[in-house]
């Protein structure tokens, strides 16, 4: 698959240069930067100076997630994808000002240890463990598949491979370097990261709306050499999304936007929210700076770099999506001679695939999913060619043909090799209709009106005949389509590619796409690095520390902790290259567990000196109990083996539980009432159970004062 | 006050302390109050209503979803950094100064 997406060897090339350059930078960085002590190791001897601090956090918070899959999930999602801007970015802020100075003050290395200790209770602990560690380790699996993807889609090497060399890295730099290591590597990987999503960005901007920040051309009118009566950007794109059957793209709720209605979109931000609020990698941060002033200081300089990136990704959205569905700059109405070199590269992959199955040799991208044209009513999309026909009369922009771009990569090679070399060959192979019926929707095909989008002779075409001709099309696309998606195909483009491939849309020099593939990976790895270091320092402090053996010395506890990381690096590198159906589905919902089980209980803990143990357990058990129920009902086809099982277990698809049965609420937004669940389990109960011992009591005190100026980072101290 | 009376120089720095958590409580309540206001009012709950207007080409509520509401929360960290560090720096100027005092008092 990869040689002939190779044959463009000028951005090979720079794409290899700029990879070795960078990986290059990170290792000499991660040398420069070894450590030989447990202080060093978990908490970079938290001496980091403030703005350092801000971009290394910027650039673990800045996932793999964030860079190659937000804009093109906002690009597809039109006003619903906000919830992920506000999401990560609002999370961030609770995190900064509910969560983070009072761990700081408490001056332990993780959130698990901060909730043994409040609540006095090693099961509270045991728990917290638990989570933050799923959490982690299904976060970091999607960022190790994320530098596959790159690899294999730039560099012509197997996904495995690619996979490979980041654990290889990573290994490195986390093992020797610790968390010293880390933070500096990541402060050059922020550098490499933003830049390569704000060049192209600026360029694409400039090239569309002469704007040269790209939040301004969001707001601008497009240039005439775009389009000649200058629309609004986002005119424009209401209007195309409109004329290929897609809801408004900004437009908030109702019958014309997204799938979400606005309790859906609420629940989802909140938990989007809380979850990362609790994602332990980015409140060790708060660690490695030495007094809480330039603790403060650090969370804004991260929140004002991620804001970089996170006010760019709306306006690299609508980029995509004009370049996406335009029918002049983008795919649609496209012939086999006139695909444009970016989507002649993804094809390859298997993440973007054109079938023909209507067989006219155009492309139609559009949001129609089933085997017949459809046309746009305020009711939604209906037949188009119902009984009666008067559709004749209509006029002809507002039908839409059934969607072809869909994606491929997972059916077996030989299938999509055939489907790439021919799209519309591979659709008469397996179209299941007979010999005469063939030669009848060939000769049809010659037909004046055969189109379908000519008024005038559709009026005069003989209805026996039309009626025909739509059956025998409809059936060649209902077979193809049902082989397609019987073999592993899906409908619509994988939307990871839009980010990378959007450099490659606007035509920019190859040197800016080989620059975003660095950016990838740096976002991939960086997250990474934080994420496994968190796992390892929960392993050595929490487990091994605390639990197994409290008199290790200081040498015992830092090998435990390069050993952790070594082994944790290896299961996610695993993981990585064979991920487990469910990950990509459990990623998601990371955050839901996160903010159903730790997030009440940190919060409580600090604003309530009178939650006791036996509340707090019970409410985080509800609220990870809820959450992970519901969730299990939602996705049981991947998540409970596969289709059969959880019909055994749970009920036939689409009836009773495997509805969303609690107020139509999408699994990924559940974790908000988990949470909500989880603070009225506690605070009910509390007035009933025993207060918290003096100790603790005292504890929550001491974290609640000022800290002292001329002391050094309370972590350092233990 | 009904707490077992400790050593009587710790009272007004036990007042001190109380005053300072007050004070961050109500700082934090303010900033979170603005952060809910924005992201999930405008940028959720009233987003509809808000998208009658539009800001340049971008209609309101979409703009607040995707664009304000992200440079609100820089916003507010920054004032919450500045604010806490005065009233860090507050707080430390008045322990000092009550610790001047009950050593003088004690020398007296």
């Amino acid at each position: 698959m990869n040689e002939t997406l190779l044959a463009m060897t000028g951005l090979k090339i720079w794409t290899i240069v700029f990879v070795v350059i960078t990986f290059s930078i990170y290792l000499g960085i991660a040398w420069l930067a070894r450590v030989k002590d447990t202080k060093g190791f978990f908490i970079a001897g938290g001496g980091v100076p403030a703005p350092a601090n801000g971009m290394a956090t910027a650039a673990d918070w800045m996932s793999a997630a964030s860079f190659i899959s937000m804009a093109g999930l906002i690009s597809g999602m039109g006003f619903a994808g906000g919830v992920y801007l506000m999401g990560w970015t609002g999370g961030y802020v609770l995190l900064a000002l509910l969560l983070a100075p009072y761990l700081r003050k408490f001056g332990h290395f993780t959130v698990p240890d901060f909730i043994g200790d409040r609540y006095d209770s090693s099961t509270a602990r045991l728990i917290a463990l638990l989570c933050a560690i799923f959490v982690s380790f299904t976060y970091v699996v999607g960022q190790m598949k994320g530098v596959g993807v790159v690899f294999s889609g730039f560099l012509g090497v197997a996904p495995a491979t690619g996979v490979f060399i980041g654990m290889a890295i990573v290994f490195v730099y986390a093992v020797f370097g610790g968390m010293k290591g880390i933070t500096y590597t990541q402060v050059a990987q922020f550098w490499v990261l933003i830049t390569a999503f704000l060049i192209p960005a600026v360029a694409i901007s400039l090239k569309l709306t002469g704007s040269a920040i790209p939040s301004v051309g969001l707001a601008s009118e497009v240039l005439p050499s775009v389009d000649p009566s200058q629309p609004y950007l986002l005119d424009k794109l209401n209007n195309l999304n409109q004329q290929f059957g897609f809801g408004s793209y900004t437009d908030a709720y109702g019958e014309n936007a997204g799938k979400w209605n606005k309790l859906n979109v609420f629940c989802v931000c909140m938990a989007l929210m809380a979850g990362t609020a609790g994602l332990p990698h980015v409140i060790v941060r708060f660690y490695t700076v030495k007094s809480v002033k330039a603790a403060r200081w650090s969370a804004f300089w991260a929140l004002g770099f991620i804001s970089l990136l996170y006010l760019t990704a709306p306006s690299v959205a609508a980029f995509a999506r004009y370049y996406m569905v335009d029918d002049i700059a983008g795919l649609n109405g496209k012939t086999v001679d006139e695909l444009p070199q970016w989507y002649l590269d993804w094809n390859q992959t298997g993440l973007i695939a054109w079938v023909d199955f209507d067989g006219d040799g155009k492309v139609a991208f559009t949001n129609n999913l089933t085997t017949e044209v459809k046309r746009v009513t305020p009711q939604g999309l209906v037949p188009a060619f119902d009984e009666g026909m008067e559709w004749a009369l209509a006029d002809r922009k507002d039908f839409i043909a059934p969607n072809e771009l869909m994606r491929i990569g997972g059916i077996p090679a030989s299938e999509r090799a055939k489907l790439i070399a021919d799209p519309g060959a591979w659709v008469e192979a397996n179209d299941g209709l007979t010999g005469a019926e063939k030669i009848e929707l060939e000769r049809l095909k010659n037909q004046a009106w055969s189109s379908l989008t000519d008024s005038q002779a559709l009026r005069e075409a003989p209805r026996e005949e039309l009626g025909r001709y739509l059956d025998l099309l409809r059936a060649q696309d209902e077979n193809a389509r049902e082989k397609l998606l019987a073999l592993g195909g899906a409908h619509h483009p994988d939307r990871d590619i839009i980010v990378l491939a959007t450099p490659q849309m606007a035509q920019l020099a190859d040197w800016v796409v080989a620059f975003v593939i660095a950016g990838g990976l740096a976002a991939a790895l960086s997250t990474a690095s934080g994420l496994l270091l968190v796992i390892s320092s929960s392993v050595a402090h929490d487990l091994y520390y605390k639990v197994m053996n409290p008199r290790a010395s200081e040498q015992q506890r830092l090998l435990v902790g390069r050993v952790a990381i070594g082994v944790a690096v290896c299961i996610a590198g695993y993981f990585g290259i064979n991920p487990p159906g469910f990950v990509g589905e459990v990623v998601a919902f990371a955050f839901g567990l996160a903010a159903a089980s730790f997030f009440p209980a940190i919060v409580l803990g600090i604003f309530s000196k009178r939650v006791g143990t036996v509340p707090a357990v019970t409410g985080m058990l509800v609220g990870i109990g809820f959450t992970a129920f519901y969730i299990v009902t939602q996705k049981a086809d991947v998540i409970l083996l596969n289709a059969e099982v959880a019909e055994a277990i749970i009920g036939p698809a689409g009836q009773g539980l495997r509805t969303p049965w609690f107020f139509g609420i999408d699994a990924q937004g559940i974790g908000t009432v988990g949470m909500v669940l989880n603070f009225v389990v506690t605070v009910a109960m509390t007035p009933f159970c025993a207060a918290p011992s003096a100790k603790v009591r005292a504890m929550v005190d001491s974290i609640r004062e000022p800290e002292d100026p001329d002391a050094l980072s309370p972590a350092a101290s233990h | 006050m009904s707490a077992p009376r400790s050593a009587p120089a710790d009272e007004p720095l036990a007042r001190l302390k109380a005053a300072y958590w007050r004070r961050n409580v109500t700082i934090m309540s303010c900033l979170l109050a603005v952060w809910a206001f924005v992201g999930l009012g405008c940028g959720i709950l009233w987003a509809d209503w808000l998208n009658q207007w539009s800001l340049g080409g971008v209609p309101l509520g979409f703009w607040f979803a995707q664009q304000g509401s992200i440079a609100t929360f820089v916003v507010l960290i920054l004032i919450y950094a500045l604010a806490m560090n005065w009233l860090d720096a507050d707080y430390h100027c008045r322990a000092a100064a009550l610790k001047t005092a009950s050593e003088n008092g004690g020398a007296a």
